[in-house]
């Protein structure tokens, strides 16, 4: 065993050692394999992005209510007195202002996307006071709070950043009236900092929503005060409400968006993959044909076939992973942290987020470029293990 | 003229090292099949300097490859040294060519990427010898070819001849049984050519080496201690016109 390990060392050995004479093919694979894991990476950080925006929104203290069948706030609907109910529910934190429960709207604007122009739904939330003390890593950052009962805005910093005609100052067409934005807030680079908020009864009278709302936003003495909370609302005959917990709604919120990406970045990259399989088959024939020489003499001083495989192999998994590691490093390089927008299909509006290259994602990269290598060097590695020693000799 | 079947019935001696016997190999080209040894026999004692001889394509090379165990006969029996080499596994024919046979190439196929003296502690790799041990092996074999002082030279930094010395102590760093030269002199000029046979003609003489030795050349063949010629599978002791 140990004479087949050294063996294996010394045979792979000579390959590395020998890999400046394919300096051209050995790159050519490298770069190859790094554009892949780079796209792939990339694509894949989109959707974790999302996913890290929305985890960002979670508080497991806090749950959402929305009418009974209804799975997003623009399908929702609760009248005034169904608000009241759920706030009197038990398991609700109380202060001295009363019970930690926000009544809110949820509708979108049209307004132009920077960079492109084109039109995109952005979120505009109606919220009470109460929506400040449930939200705590609220915070306005620029300009001022909007003055209850007026006709003004304040704008998460998301929303500022992806859409034009958001700064402070300036006016926004809202229900065919332009309302002044007068501060940007940020939430903990959570999901709200895409929305733009106003005062709730001043959007209701804009939009002819008398008393209704669409979701219940509340604070839970804890987290484990939620079983408690849900019993009673549903057990209650005067609601027909869907209590969640807000991990529970955005999960079920981003599933699909990240569904959708995850689907196409795997498929970009098993696309690419495959033309990076052949790229670094291509590359170990022309390994193994420009060793042959050595391989067949190895075998022919009595090397067993194994550590040549091993060794092409190896090689092979060498290159895919320096490929993948400089493919992940482009990736995190370049679109870790790189800001955008995308459509939430559940909500039909538009999520601001940072692409995240985590570490599982540049392990991830790596792996799969190593997967590339591992299938690029088996079939030349079996080839120069196979081939009988006397033809592998005369071919010389 | 004397045949195969004639060389061997003198070679009954108990000290036959190589015993080839009724031996064909088939090759296919197409959906041709070309019988290369036609049921050849030959017997070669323990010490001897047999030089192979013949045309291209007569099968010097493929009788070599198949007394050392780098290819297998599609009829007939190889013993050396008493053992049925062509009824090994490819395992235990790695490993029987690795214990018992040291191999001289034509093109000396020396690593490019390892000084002289790392070349040579190749094979010594597949025995369960130390580092060191390996070290001393290889810096005696290197010795003995005379190349002692340029055991750090990477074969590119050596002549022709010099790279062939060193492939020549890389054969013998085992210490094997038998030593198979193919065209050990076929890439060298006359005088690094002579110097080679000088050395194989003493590792024969003076450590009493059993040689076998394919070639073209004459004077080459004229140092070996018995000639056979080879043509369309048959061994004959002169050569055919």
């Amino acid at each position: 065993m140990l004479n087949w390990i050294a063996q294996i060392i010394s045979v792979t050995r000579f390959n590395l050692l020998s890999l400046p004479q394919r300096l051209g093919s050995s790159t050519a694979a490298v770069f190859g394999i790094a554009g892949v894991v780079a796209v792939m990476v990339a694509v894949l950080s989109i959707a974790q992005g999302i996913m890290k925006t929305m985890d960002n929104s979670v508080d497991e203290d806090r749950v959402i209510v929305l009418r009974s069948g209804a799975n997003t706030e623009m399908m929702s609907g609760l009248s005034g007195e169904d608000t009241d109910l759920v706030a009197e529910a038990p398991g609700l934190v109380r202060d001295e202002d009363g019970v930690l429960a926000s009544p809110e709207l949820f509708v979108v604007i049209n307004l132009p996307m920077r960079g492109t122009g084109t039109d995109a739904n952005v979120p505009m939330r109606g919220v009470q006071p109460q929506a400040f003390k449930i939200r705590d890593d609220f915070q306005i950052v620029q300009g001022r709070m909007f003055e209850p009962g007026l006709n003004e805005v304040i704008v998460g910093s998301g929303a500022l950043r992806e859409f034009e005609g958001l700064e402070v100052g300036s006016t926004i067409e809202v229900a065919r009236e332009y309302w002044p934005v007068v501060g940007v807030f940020e939430s903990g680079g959570s999901l709200a900092e895409t929305e733009i908020w106003v005062d709730a009864a001043v959007l209701q009278q804009a939009y002819r929503r008398g008393n209704s709302f669409q979701a219940v936003y509340a604070r839970l003495t804890s987290s484990d005060a939620f079983q408690q909370f849900k019993d009673a609302l549903t057990a209650d005959p005067r609601l027909n409400v869907k209590p969640m917990r807000e991990s529970e709604y955005y999960s079920s919120q981003s599933s699909t968006v990240t569904g959708l990406i995850n689907g196409l970045g795997t498929l970009i990259a098993v696309i690419m993959g495959l033309g990076a399989i052949f790229g670094a088959l291509n590359t170990m024939y022309t390994a193994v044909a420009s060793r042959s020489r050595e391989i067949a003499t190895l075998r022919a001083l009595g090397f067993r076939s194994s550590p040549v495989v091993i060794s092409v192999l190896a090689e092979s998994l060498l290159l895919a992973f320096v490929g993948g590691a400089i493919g992940a490093g482009l990736a995190w390089l370049f679109f870790d942290g790189y800001r955008a927008a995308t459509l939430n299909w559940e909500s039909f509006s538009q999520i601001a987020f940072s692409f995240a290259v985590t570490p599982q994602l540049l392990m991830l990269g790596i792996f799969f470029a190593m997967f590339i290598g591992l299938l690029g060097g088996l079939l030349p590695a079996i080839r120069a293990a196979r081939q009988p020693v006397a033809t592998a000799l005369r071919e010389l | 003229m004397a045949d195969e079947q004639v060389a061997g019935a003198q070679s009954d001696a108990p000290d036959i090292l190589v015993r080839v016997k009724a031996v064909d190999k088939v090759f296919k080209r197409g959906s041709e099949e070309v019988h290369v040894l036609g049921g050849l026999d030959l017997e070669i004692p323990r010490g001897e300097f047999l030089a192979l001889m013949g045309p291209s394509g007569s099968g010097k090379s493929t009788l070599l490859n198949l007394i050392g165990g780098l290819d297998r006969p599609t009829e007939g029996q190889v013993e050396v040294g008493g053992q049925r080499i062509d009824k090994l596994s490819n395992r235990k024919l790695a490993s029987w060519r690795a214990r018992h046979v040291g191999l001289v190439f034509q093109f000396y196929n020396l690593m490019p990427v390892l000084t002289a003296q790392k070349n040579v502690e190749l094979p010594l790799l597949l025995t369960p010898l130390s580092r060191s041990e390996r070290k001393t092996h290889a810096v005696n074999a290197l010795d003995i070819v005379g190349l002692a002082n340029r055991n750090k030279h990477y074969p590119r930094q050596l002549s022709g001849g010099e790279q062939q010395r060193v492939g020549i102590a890389r054969a013998i760093a085992t210490d094997p049984t038998l030593l198979l030269c193919d065209e050990p002199t076929g890439d060298l000029d006359r005088k690094a050519g002579d110097e080679i046979l000088d050395l194989l003609q003493a590792l024969n003489r003076e450590q009493g080496k059993t040689i076998i030795m394919v070639t073209h050349d004459i004077h080459a063949a004229a140092r070996a201690t018995r000639t056979l010629y080879l043509n369309k599978g048959q061994l004959t002791s002169e050569p055919i016109e």
